[in-house]
């Protein structure tokens, strides 16, 4: 990796931590279960990076299959990720706003 | 070139959607929106690697991954009780450090001579990776298995983890050197870094699982921070840095709502010694029956439940919903008091009573309770111990002295429906319990309330 490409990976990982503060300390603590778990499914974002050593050149069979289980993994995440955040923001409902 | 444009368009749009998907939390009403945006977002940025230049083949196995994975996760999704989220939440942890350590893995195995700079950040994958999947599935059996979940000690412990500690880092160190850039090095970081994820929740306690799992939560960004370093990919750096963000905030949270700092639960072992200090009890305790709970609460005007993790044991939030609507409908003001560390996970009182149709917005936090209990006629503790002990408020040489409480003592009757005398987790007597205005209901909690219900429906 060279320096320019390291530098502004980190630079976005700065904003992305700084921001991600100010964001999360304004959801109220109701949420604070549904905010876990949609966040456990936007990490697995490593999916992406498991189907590109998947599907990218110069694999052997070991690396190819590990490949399969990551995305395997990765992808539970995804799914149940984000369809148990939604069966549990289904829930919360206020008085009348049914 | 016009592909390369949209797929890089495509990775912008996933970044804007998983952020206004957490800005969109900070209220109830547009959160489950915020929740499609940023799945659609991830739809998107799936779709958009898939058709990047470089991805060249083994379609048929990356199918195959997607396939098995999506299909455990609608099923799992679907069926799973919400009194059982710590343990989902920490299944995903645990898939998610495992898919970190495994990216990790491959890409030292398809480019085992990098730079320091890369081989740094594959290191990091795979530590943080397996220390969080290891973590998560102790976390998991910790939650699912009651009898293991008291803490664990091996001999010489915090000796032994700092020896792993220090090794897995030597062998991050090893790695740097083309000389050991060879397959073993990962070998022994994989099996040290398990190690290390095993050995940091064993020592901790089920009750402490709130802060673990905030923990894990921020342990498994890092891992994805690293895995989005290894492939120069920054969707997957923002991405585990909001995890990474919320980790440290939960934590955080958890942390001053016991009153307790990190390496103190960290270190654990809390309530393995004997004698926990206690605070005086004395007196006689009041028992009640059912009949005699229907004849207090039917002369009160407000009511306030405190709900613990009692009540997810029984699965009794259905019924207290019930009691509450019987309560309301004959103009009683009805109101719940959610204590942070309540139950198992951040917010997992909340999930409970949201799923039993209780209106977010009587929810309220233990500072936002406090003020209004001295003004309450009856107070109703459900399955909560520690959260509710007077000690933690009046006795300074209580273990748990200092950490915020809701003041049930404040309101004019308690009424604690509780299993048995027997002492919360952190095995320390509870006051309340003998409290001049407390009434304690024995029995099972769902059970009991069920009974009261019945009693107001005659």
């Amino acid at each position: 990796m060279d320096t320019g490409t390291a530098m502004l990976l980190m630079l976005v990982l700065m904003l992305a931590i700084y921001l991600g503060f100010v964001l999360i300390s304004k959801v109220p603590s109701t949420l604070h279960t549904p905010l876990m778990s949609e966040l456990n499914a936007i990490s697995g974002i490593t999916l992406l990076g498991a189907i590109e050593t998947t599907g990218g050149s110069g694999n052997s069979s070991i690396t190819y299959i590990l490949g399969v289980i990551a995305i395997a993994c990765a992808a539970f995440n995804v799914v149940g990720g984000y369809l148990v955040t939604d069966r549990m923001f289904k829930m919360f409902t206020k008085k009348g706003a049914k | 070139m016009i592909r390369e444009l949209i797929i890089n368009l495509s990775f912008l749009f996933a970044v804007f959607s998983f952020i206004t998907g957490v800005k969109m939390m900070s209220k109830p009403d547009t959160a489950e929106k915020g929740n499609l945006l940023s799945g659609l977002g991830m739809l998107v940025a799936t779709i958009a690697t898939l058709c990047q230049k470089n991805i060249i083949g083994g379609f048929s196995g990356i199918a195959l991954g997607l396939v098995l994975g999506g299909v455990a996760g609608v099923i799992a999704a679907r069926y799973v009780k919400m009194t059982s989220m710590p343990e989902m939440v920490a299944l995903l942890h645990g898939f998610g450090g495992s898919a970190s350590l495994l990216v990790g893995t491959i890409s030292f195995f398809l480019m085992p001579h990098s730079d320091a700079l890369t081989t740094i950040t594959i290191f990091l994958a795979i530590a943080v990776g397996g220390i969080t999947f290891a973590g998560s599935i102790i976390a998991w059996a910790k939650l699912r298995d009651f009898s293991i979940s008291k803490p664990t000690m091996l001999p010489a412990h915090h000796f032994f983890s700092l020896i792993v500690m220090l090794s897995l880092i030597a062998s991050g160190v090893l790695l740097c050197f083309p000389q050991y850039q060879v397959n073993s090095t990962v070998y022994m970081m994989i099996a040290l870094s398990l190690l290390m994820g095993l050995m940091a929740v064993l020592p901790i306690g089920g009750a402490d699982m709130p802060v673990v799992i905030s923990l894990l939560n921020a342990y498994s960004g890092v891992a994805v921070c690293a895995t989005g370093f290894v492939i120069h990919n920054y969707l997957l750096i923002v991405a585990g840095a909001l995890l990474g963000a919320n980790g440290t905030i939960l934590t955080r949270v958890m942390c001053k709502a016991m009153n307790r700092s990190l390496p103190n639960i960290i270190f654990g072992g809390f309530g393995t010694k004997v004698a926990a200090k206690g605070g005086k009890t004395g007196g006689k305790v009041a028992s009640i029956t059912v009949e005699d709970a229907y004849a207090i609460l039917e002369a009160a005007n407000s009511v306030v439940f405190v709900p613990g993790y009692g009540m997810a044991v029984s699965q009794a939030q259905h019924a207290v919903k019930e009691l509450g609507a019987l309560l309301e409908d004959k103009g009683c003001d009805v109101k719940y008091a959610i204590h942070a560390v309540a139950g198992r996970m951040p917010g997992h009182m909340n999930v409970l009573l949201a799923e039993a149709g209780v209106s977010y917005d009587v929810l309220l936090e233990t500072d936002d309770i406090n003020p209004l209990l001295e003004a309450t006629d009856v107070c109703v503790v459900i399955g909560a111990n520690d959260t509710v002990n007077t000690s933690a408020r009046d006795d300074e040489s209580s273990s748990i002295y200092g950490m915020p409480i809701i003041n049930c003592d404040k309101a004019k009757t308690v009424i604690v429906l509780k299993r048995s005398m027997g002492s919360g987790f952190a095995g320390i007597e509870n006051p309340l319990f003998f409290a001049e205005n407390t009434r304690m209901l024995f029995g099972d909690a769902k059970a009991t309330v069920q009974a009261l219900v019945g009693e107001f429906k005659e």
